[in-house]
């Protein structure tokens, strides 16, 4: 039947994933399928999904069961690209489902296309974020993965589509789930801030962070750090950057970071970068939109006290 | 040997030195990777297993996973696969969750701790929004990330040691494989790399005072329509 199949958790994300799916059927032909468990389906079929699977999961989430889904999905609609959120379970999904099929995979890719020669092309990061890597598939099914607003969605219309109750039994998972501990607020919302404020090693004391906190006070913003700062220093919990988390805020303002490779690949997605830095050599001067080149311990408290003023006025 | 696999490695060790057992290192490789083979040995793996078959040639993920699960199932005895999350050089985090699929087994990533007691492995999971603490039976496989542990630093006499452990090589036809059929299993064919365009406005804003630079940082905010809703 060929297409593409749709799967995410993050109901968001998988109306992006939609988006992009229904841009590719131009080129692959087929149609869009997608798979929810439990409810949501309207909102799908409103999002570009020609039918949508329902199954059920009474355990909630776990690897196994959904990888049996999927597949069973899979064997229905033979697509030519599976499409998976880039959420850490949507990455330990996919490629499992990958070596189900003995098909290649591609994770957390930036672009997707269609070449004409027919094939079906990846942009993604690679060799620690500090490259983008053009890949294609040898064979088909294609397996993918895509991070959060990599992709648009459509606007939502009254679209019709079909809907499939899965009604398939589901193999006892081999992990139980023990217990599951919500994170501490701080540490969760950096992907989804819409400012955040950074530390790097600019900052000579922990108690100079201070200047950052006042800043991110008024300005409403969370605090992220670079890896020295939270992995060696351990001042923070969550550091930016390839190996920590990668934002994609409306505003980044970098405070006395350096701008390595791997915090460049973190911080790529932002829509304003804005860097303070003593130093005019600086390689996240390069990454900024506007860089202040002044000492961070003199322009943060100025920041600070001209925005405090603004707000008051 | 990459930063992930290192802590694989320490935490393998670390379960060795609580429990009765030995570690064995597994890899895919060519001479080189002798170095980084006995680096594992003096860090106190007993003993190492090498797929090195130059008639393989460079193999991707898919193809890969399936010569280390032909290994793996030769070892035979095993109460734990373990290792790292990704690999930094293609990102992709995927060998683990494949050789789940290939031997069946269960499958912990993104482990940040990881006991082993009365036949089981528990490990907590370390997701967006929780950590989840799960538990399985063994033999389970396990990809760890950064936090698991800090890796040891092997002693000189330990390096000395090292040499002396034994290496077993196999070749893809000692696994039960052909090379030609493994060949073909790579499934990703990389067209090009290339260094990331950075498309920004590169404004560089130097002043006299701090307080000249952040009058013109807040005029930017403003004119960039960032500091909307507030």
């Amino acid at each position: 039947m060929g297409g593409v199949l749709v799967f995410s958790e993050d109901r968001e994300l998988a109306r992006q994933l939609l988006g992009k799916a229904v841009e590719l059927l131009g080129r692959l032909g087929g149609r869009v399928s997608a798979l929810t468990i439990g409810i949501g389906e309207e909102d799908l079929i409103k999002h570009g999904a020609n039918v949508v699977y329902i199954a059920n999961s009474p355990s909630g989430y776990a690897v196994e069961p959904y990888r049996t889904i999927l597949l069973e999905v899979v064997k229905r609609e033979s697509p030519d690209l599976i499409l998976v959120g880039g959420t850490k379970r949507g990455k330990e999904l996919a490629p499992r489902v990958a070596a189900a099929l003995g098909a290649g995979y591609a994770s957390d890719c930036l672009e997707l296309g269609v070449d004409d020669a027919g094939r079906l092309l990846a942009k993604r990061l690679a060799y620690g974020g500090s490259s983008i890597a053009s890949e294609t598939w040898k064979g088909r099914p294609a397996v993918a993965t895509a991070p959060a607003r990599a992709f648009q969605k459509l606007e939502p219309s009254d679209r019709k589509g079909e809907v499939v109750k899965l009604d398939i039994v589901l193999p006892e998972s081999k992990l139980r789930l023990v217990e599951s501990r919500p994170k501490r607020v701080s540490d969760a919302g950096l992907e989804n801030a819409s400012i955040i404020v950074s530390a790097g090693r600019g900052f000579k004391k922990r108690d100079d962070l201070r200047l950052l906190e006042e800043l991110a006070d008024v300005l409403g913003a969370k605090m992220g750090c670079t890896r020295p700062i939270s992995a060696d220093l351990g001042w923070m919990d969550q550091w930016v950057g390839i190996s920590g988390k990668k934002v994609s805020p409306r505003l980044y303002v970098a405070c006395g970071v350096s701008g390595t490779i791997q915090h460049a690949a973190g911080i790529r997605g932002s829509q304003l970068i804005v860097s303070i830095n003593s130093d005019e050599a600086a390689g996240i001067h390069e990454l900024s939109d506007y860089s202040v080149i002044g000492d961070i311990y003199t322009v943060l408290p100025a920041l600070t006290k001209l925005l405090r003023e603004r707000k008051r006025s | 040997m990459g930063d992930l696999d290192k802590r694989a490695l320490e935490a393998a060790i670390r379960v060795k030195e609580t429990a009765v057992g030995e570690v064995i290192t597994l890899s895919v490789g060519d001479e080189k990777t002798k170095t980084t083979i006995l680096e594992a040995l003096a860090m106190g793996a007993n003993s190492a297993c090498v797929v090195n078959d130059e008639t393989l040639g460079r193999l991707d993920a898919c193809a890969t996973s399936i010569v280390l699960a032909a290994a793996i199932r030769k070892i035979g005895c095993y109460d734990l696969v373990l290792l790292g999350e990704l690999s930094m050089d293609t990102l992709s985090a995927q060998v683990g969750p494949r050789l789940s699929e290939l031997l069946d087994l269960p499958q912990m990533t993104y482990a940040r701790e990881l006991k082993l007691e009365d036949g089981k492995v528990t490990a907590v999971r370390d997701l967006e929004d929780v950590d989840e603490v799960v538990e399985a039976p063994l033999p389970s496989l396990v990809s760890v990330i950064r936090e698991i542990n800090e890796p040891r630093i092997p002693s000189l006499m330990n390096i000395m040691k090292a040499k002396k452990k034994p290496i077993i090589e196999w070749r893809a036809i000692d696994l039960g494989l052909r090379p030609e059929e493994v060949k073909a299993a790579s499934s990703i064919e990389v067209l090009d790399v290339v260094a990331p365009e950075v498309k920004r406005k590169r404004i560089v804003i130097k002043a006299e005072t701090a307080e000249q630079a952040s009058a013109k940082l807040v005029e930017a905010f403003t004119s960039e329509g960032v500091l909307e809703g507030q």
